[in-house]
């Protein structure tokens, strides 16, 4: 286990990589150059300093693999990520304060999603057919069809219109006020959750029909077996190891509607750093998001995958 | 005489599909004593399993159903138990072991989980007890170092292995009755006689009665007491198993039989499989299901459906010629 573990992280590093590989060039082949946006602002402009001179005091006079390997080399050797070209402050310091914020998000909405997504999935299989399978069915195929920024604008323009009401806008830290931080969240979260929650019902609801249509259920019946114990003990748990899978996948899903709930709650995570960076051409912000970006995603695939050997006795790490 | 163990009457069995209503079990009606064996014999299709499935109500519901019938064990009519009534005796008063063993044992659960489970339900046994109760069922069905198993998975079992457990799951609360619908079907040859043999041990020494399903006239004259042969739905012949290999009275029974070698009589006896299509049940003809592949059949046969009558002491056949068969 350890060893398969050691080997995994291992493996990631040639992924990593490439990944900054991307991430960098990319990044830099956004049309517009920061250069020009600086130039065009007035305080600038007043300082005199021409293009030359800002490009050499910015580190972009340099042949692009000259740039990143003092990137990369600042990066493993003093865990710096560089400063942003606007105010000069470090990356990691501005990664460091909004990666919680976006991390805590994530994790409510998921959450949120999986405690919709399971039992209803599980309902709706166990009464296949009913009036309740339908109406579970069609409210998933909804949350599929719905846009998660449509829904967001909905609830912050109708609350305000009917009831004068919107969701909070000043956003509090969870180490300030826990409650409060939470009462702001929920909001997106449900949203976001609900967004992914569709999918995974599905898949839920599909697995256990396939299941439940096991010899070993039969044999679970022929024990006399309730059905709490036929659903909770012998089916779910062998239901449960592709939906884990799916949780994965979703992961990028996940952060990428993050970005957005951000946007629209104004949620000072790493969506709204993203954004604000991307369109002030902010590239070493922006490649720092990107980076921790994936290698978080990297991280809960891996997180998957030791969570199969929980579920299914037949997996074994070598 | 008293009261037998099990007695179903007149079960009726359907299925609902696309073609139409089946009759998969239809007017079927048998004995089990306690203690005795009986073998349910039949070609796949012929209503055996639907049977088996039938008295402990596992048919799934949609599409099936239980249309009409009495199931009387031990004198209550378990058709018309509830829920919770039926349930009380699955497992405990009657058990079942069925055909595949590696997909009937749930890949997710230890292998001591599975054989304890009934003792924790119906004994309401705590599970550390009911685990060395499952150990000790272990080395009932020879399955070595039983305690240290408890932990292990079905997958690292092989399929004799695996229905050695589903044997002991099935003994674990002592039931009057074990149904076993084709127990060692799935085995390899070897294994099939051992796995036989072990069950028919543990039955006796615990005085359990056992429905046998088959479709195999070696396994059942070895070791079944009595025997039911099915076809389309219906009991065709019921007799005593010696009774039965004797004198054969119904023209399907005896084509089983010459279909099958026997190592006692006559070993040069050619092999004569049975021409033609088990029925499509959901399209039988009016008169007897067997008619079609019949060398014998005649008129009255395809109009006219025989019933079960007893043609000697003891002996039950459903064919119109059943005294010239005997002769």
């Amino acid at each position: 286990m350890q060893a398969y573990i050691v080997r995994r992280v291992l493996a990631l590093i040639p992924t990593l990589f490439f990944a900054s590989l991307i991430v960098f060039v990319t990044v830099r082949m956004i049309p517009g150059d920061v250069i020009d946006l600086m130039l065009s602002q007035n305080d600038i402009a007043a300082s005199k300093m021409g293009r030359e001179q800002l490009e050499q005091a910015l580190g972009l006079d340099q042949p692009m693999w000259v740039q990143y390997g003092r990137w990369v080399g600042a990066i493993l050797f003093h865990g710096d990520f560089g400063r942003s070209l606007w105010q000069n402050t470090p990356v990691s310091e501005q990664l460091l304060q909004r990666l919680p914020v976006t991390f805590e998000l994530g994790l409510m909405a998921l959450i949120v999603g999986l405690s919709v997504a399971v039992p209803i999935g599980v309902y709706s299989a166990i009464r296949q057919d009913t009036p309740g399978d339908y109406v579970a069915r069609s409210f998933s195929i909804l949350m599929l069809a719905v846009p998660s920024f449509w829904l967001g604008t909905m609830v912050m323009v109708f609350p305000s219109i009917w009831w004068g009401w919107s969701p909070p806008i000043q956003f509090v830290p969870f180490s300030k006020d826990p409650w409060g931080n939470l009462g702001q969240m929920i909001i997106p979260s449900i949203i976001l959750g609900c967004a992914l929650s569709a999918i995974t019902m599905r898949l839920t609801r599909t697995m256990m029909l396939e299941v439940l249509r096991q010899d070993f259920i039969r044999t679970a019946w022929a024990k006399g077996l309730g059905e709490r114990l036929v659903v909770a003990r012998h089916a779910l748990r062998n239901a449960l190891i592709p939906v884990v899978t799916l949780i994965g996948l979703q992961a990028p899903l996940l952060i990428g509607g993050a970005v957005i709930m951000e946007q629209i709650f104004v949620i000072p995570g790493m969506g709204l750093l993203l954004l604000d960076a991307v369109s002030q051409r902010d590239y070493p912000i922006i490649t720092g998001v990107f980076l921790i970006v994936g290698v978080a995603v990297m991280f809960i695939n891996l997180i998957v995958d030791l969570s199969y050997g929980l579920l299914d006795p037949k997996v074994r790490y070598r | 005489m008293t009261a037998p163990l099990l007695s179903v009457r007149n079960l009726s069995t359907r299925f609902r599909t696309e073609r139409g209503t089946v009759r998969a079990v239809d007017g079927v009606s048998f004995d089990v004593a306690a203690g005795e064996t009986l073998a349910i014999v039949g070609e796949s299709g012929s209503g055996k399993s639907v049977t088996a499935l039938s008295i402990l109500r596992l048919i799934p519901d949609p599409p099936g159903r239980i249309e009409e019938g009495e199931i009387l064990f031990e004198g209550r009519d378990l058709l018309k138990l509830d829920d919770a009534g039926i349930r009380a005796i699955r497992g405990d008063r009657i058990a079942m072991i069925f055909q595949e063993p590696m997909s009937s044992l749930n890949p997710a659960l230890t292998v001591g989980m599975q054989v304890g489970e009934p003792i924790n339900l119906h004994r309401r046994t705590v599970w550390a007890k009911a685990l060395d109760k499952a150990a000790e069922l272990l080395g009932k069905v020879r399955i070595p170092d039983g305690r240290s198993r408890l932990s292990s998975y079905p997958h690292q079992y092989s399929g004799g292995m695996r229905q050695r457990v589903m044997i002991a799951m099935a003994l674990a609360c002592q039931p009057q009755l074990i149904i076993a619908d084709e127990p060692t079907t799935a085995l390899d040859v070897t294994v099939q006689a051992q796995i036989l043999a072990l069950l028919k041990e543990l039955t006796r020494e615990a005085n359990s009665a056992m429905i046998l399903i088959t479709h195999d006239l070696g396994v059942v004259a070895r070791y079944a007491d009595r025997v039911v042969v099915m076809y389309g739905g219906r009991i065709v012949e019921t007799a005593p198993a010696r009774l039965l290999y004797k004198t054969p009275r119904h023209p399907y029974t005896r084509g089983l039989m010459a279909s099958v070698p026997r190592l006692d009589g006559d070993t040069d006896r050619p092999l004569v499989p049975i021409e033609g299509q088990p029925p499509d049940l959901a399209t039988l003809p009016p008169g007897c299901a067997f008619a079609p592949r019949c060398k014998d059949a005649t008129d009255r046969c395809r109009a006219e459906r025989p019933p079960l009558v007893e043609s000697a002491p003891n002996h039950f056949s459903a064919c119109f010629f059943h005294d010239r068969l005997a002769a």
